[in-house]
């Protein structure tokens, strides 16, 4: 294959990319309960970003900036990182089934979000994320472990992430139940569901950063990612440092589930369905994979957003329903694949 | 490039799997090691190549202890093919073989046209090029054990270990297999089976029992009908050719027993006319 073609090929590839990305954004401002034209949109953005000055209905251009905007790009962000998580954990653990939300690794970092938020542990010091990074660090050690004992396979990995899960959610729940007012507690609980609705342009710092540090992380390592087909010995023979691969892979997964389930809650199924959806589309080396999977995950989480706040009219739903309403049924045919397979 | 063991021994689960073995593989040579299931073939090679810690001993690559070395210089020099490799991800057989290329690649050294060529080079050299295409989990476990070689060849080292390779490989391909293997003028290392195999195609054969090792040279050497029935529990008859190459045949265990059975009858009946 001609070099000087390929990288054209790439760039060419990482433009298409980045347009999609766009034109979705552009949508999520545009959809919604009332309908704003694509223009005012684009005027919107050159107001706030270059100063423009298109004279435009400070409502209309309140809705687009503050609240879609923000809602959409973080819906992105959030989409990219959980899809990205899935696929780092799926190849690292050789397990179809992985993601951040099966494996209990949202849920550690539920409770440890909470228990910053509610108990004020760390006093002060620790930040909402932190507390979410340390709890979802415990969940993936704690399952790790039990997995470890219950015997390493697929079936072991996941039934000792389910245990895992109810584990924390039952903590966060304890936590909640004794310490949190009636209105915190209410608060929290739509927060657990996975919910855009509180989120504003100060929450977009920590998501964009957190989802395109783990991008470039995870590209990084996606041949160390390739090597791992065939296993983690096949990898270490293949010239991986295995445990320094797993430590930095592992960690930079809680980190992005951990800033966004800080951000948004956690939300299930698209660390697990995207990554299927990606290689379906593009196949399974990594290189193009996890791109493809940020991509993917983006867009998706920006059509869901705009579904939950049209599929009913006057309400808004949580995000973490319609992904589950269209992760689960991704989920059943996964398993079912996965029987023809055997 | 040398590769040693000097008095490693290696336990896992509380029990020491590998006692005291030193062994030195000679640059060029095709190396086997035999032994009965269980006798801790696997776990040298894992040893060699430098998978595992030694709980005692060291493991030398090129005279330096090969923990020292960083996994990406160990795979530029030593490839491994695992007894049991296999994969649910859906990659096609060239992808396959391509993975053999990863100590050679990384974020700031991208894929090549030079490593297109030693894919295809690889992919011919067993044969599979008309697979290449293939998607893994249509493939035999033939096909499957020749691309597994085939990525070893890819990542271009000096010392090949080949756990059980001809596993799964018809008569025809054993031989061309190992055949090719032997044309690659590497180091190798392989763990085998197939006695009749391992004096064909060995410069030398080391002989493990029970972690031990407990010979090592040159096949028509170690290849005896005591040490056979010692460490296999088989009687042999072994033919030596005047080419120097062992043959073995074996004999059942129950043709053996009825031998033992009825010759004191038989001389007694001979005895009695
Ligand atoms: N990680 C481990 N934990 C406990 N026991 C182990 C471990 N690895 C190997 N063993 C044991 O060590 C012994 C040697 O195993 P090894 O795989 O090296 O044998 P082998 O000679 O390759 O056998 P085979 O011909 O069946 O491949 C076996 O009894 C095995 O059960
Ligand atoms: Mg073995």
């Amino acid at each position: 294959m001609n070099r000087a073609l390929q990288t054209t090929g790439r760039t060419g590839a990482a433009f298409a990319a980045l347009a999609v990305l766009l034109s979705a954004l552009w949508m999520g401002a545009s959809i919604g309960e009332t309908s704003i034209p694509f223009s005012t949109v684009a005027q919107t953005v050159a107001n706030r970003l270059w100063n423009a000055g298109y004279p435009l209905e400070p409502i209309d251009e309140g809705i687009v900036w503050s609240y879609r905007l923000s809602r959409s790009v973080i819906a992105a962000s959030c989409g990219a990182a959980l899809a990205l998580s899935g696929v780092v954990l799926q190849s690292l653990l050789r397990n179809p089934l992985a993601d951040p939300y099966l494996l209990g690794i949202s849920a550690g970092a539920s409770t440890g979000a909470v228990s910053v938020a509610i108990l004020g542990v760390g006093a002060g010091y620790l930040t909402l994320p932190i507390g979410a990074f340390i709890g979802a660090i415990l969940a993936f050690a704690l399952v790790s472990v039990l997995a470890l004992k219950a015997g390493r396979g697929t079936a072991a990995i996941i039934l000792a992430g389910v245990a895992g899960s109810q584990l924390f959610n039952a903590l966060t729940s304890f936590i909640v139940t004794k310490a949190a007012t009636a209105e915190q507690a209410r608060g929290i609980m739509f927060w657990l569901l996975g919910n855009l609705s509180g989120v504003r342009w100060p929450d977009a710092w920590l998501a964009v950063p957190a989802a395109l540090l783990g991008l470039v992380v995870c590209i990084w390592h996606a041949r160390a990612l390739d090597a791992f087909t065939f296993g983690s010995e096949s990898a270490a023979s293949l010239g991986i440092s295995v445990r320094r691969t797993y430590f930095v892979l592992v960690g930079v997964s809680a980190m992005m589930t951990a800033a966004m389930v800080s951000i948004v809650g956690s939300i299930g199924f698209v660390g697990l369905v995207i990554p299927h959806a990606a290689r379906m589309l593009v196949g399974v080396r990594h290189g193009i994979l996890l791109p493809a999977s940020a991509l993917i995950g983006a867009v998706f989480m920006i059509i869901a957003d705009i579904l939950s706040r049209t599929i009913i009219t006057g309400q808004v739903l949580p995000i973490g329903v319609i992904t589950a309403l269209v992760g689960a049924p991704a989920f059943a045919l996964i398993l079912a694949q996965r029987r023809e397979r055997a | 490039m040398t590769l040693s063991v000097s008095h490693v021994s290696w336990s896992a689960g509380g029990t020491e799997i590998l006692r005291d073995i030193s062994l030195t593989v000679e640059t060029g040579e095709f190396l086997g090691i035999i032994g009965p299931n269980g006798s801790g073939k696997t776990s040298l090679m894992s040893l060699f190549a430098g998978l595992r810690k030694p709980r005692s001993g060291v493991v030398l690559l090129d005279g330096a202890p090969i923990g020292s070395l960083s996994r990406r210089d160990v795979a530029q020099r030593l490839a491994l093919v695992e007894q049991q490799a296999d994969t649910g991800e859906r990659i096609t057989a060239r992808q396959a073989v391509e993975i053999g290329r990863t100590p050679y690649l990384g974020p700031l050294l991208p894929w090549s046209p030079d490593d297109d060529r030693i894919v295809d080079a690889a992919l011919d050299n067993v044969d599979m090029t008309h697979l290449a295409g293939r998607s893994w989990h249509t493939l035999s476990g033939g096909e499957r054990q020749r691309l597994h070689i085939a990525r070893a060849i890819a990542q271009q080292p000096e010392i090949l270990l080949l756990d059980e390779p001809t596993n799964h490989l018809d008569i025809g391909h054993q031989i061309s297999l190992l055949d090719l293997v032997q044309r690659q003028e590497l180091t190798v290392v392989a763990a085998l089976h197939d006695l009749n195999h391992a004096a064909m195609y060995c410069d030398r054969i080391a002989v493990m029992q029970v972690g031990c090792l407990v010979a090592l040279g040159r096949p028509r050497d170690v290849l005896t009908e005591e040490r056979i029935r010692d460490v296999f529990g088989v009687d042999a008859e072994i033919d030596v050719d005047g080419g120097g190459l062992c043959h073995l045949r074996f004999r059942t265990q129950r043709s053996h027993a009825r031998v033992t059975a009825v010759r004191p009858a038989n001389l007694s009946a001979t005895g009695g006319r």
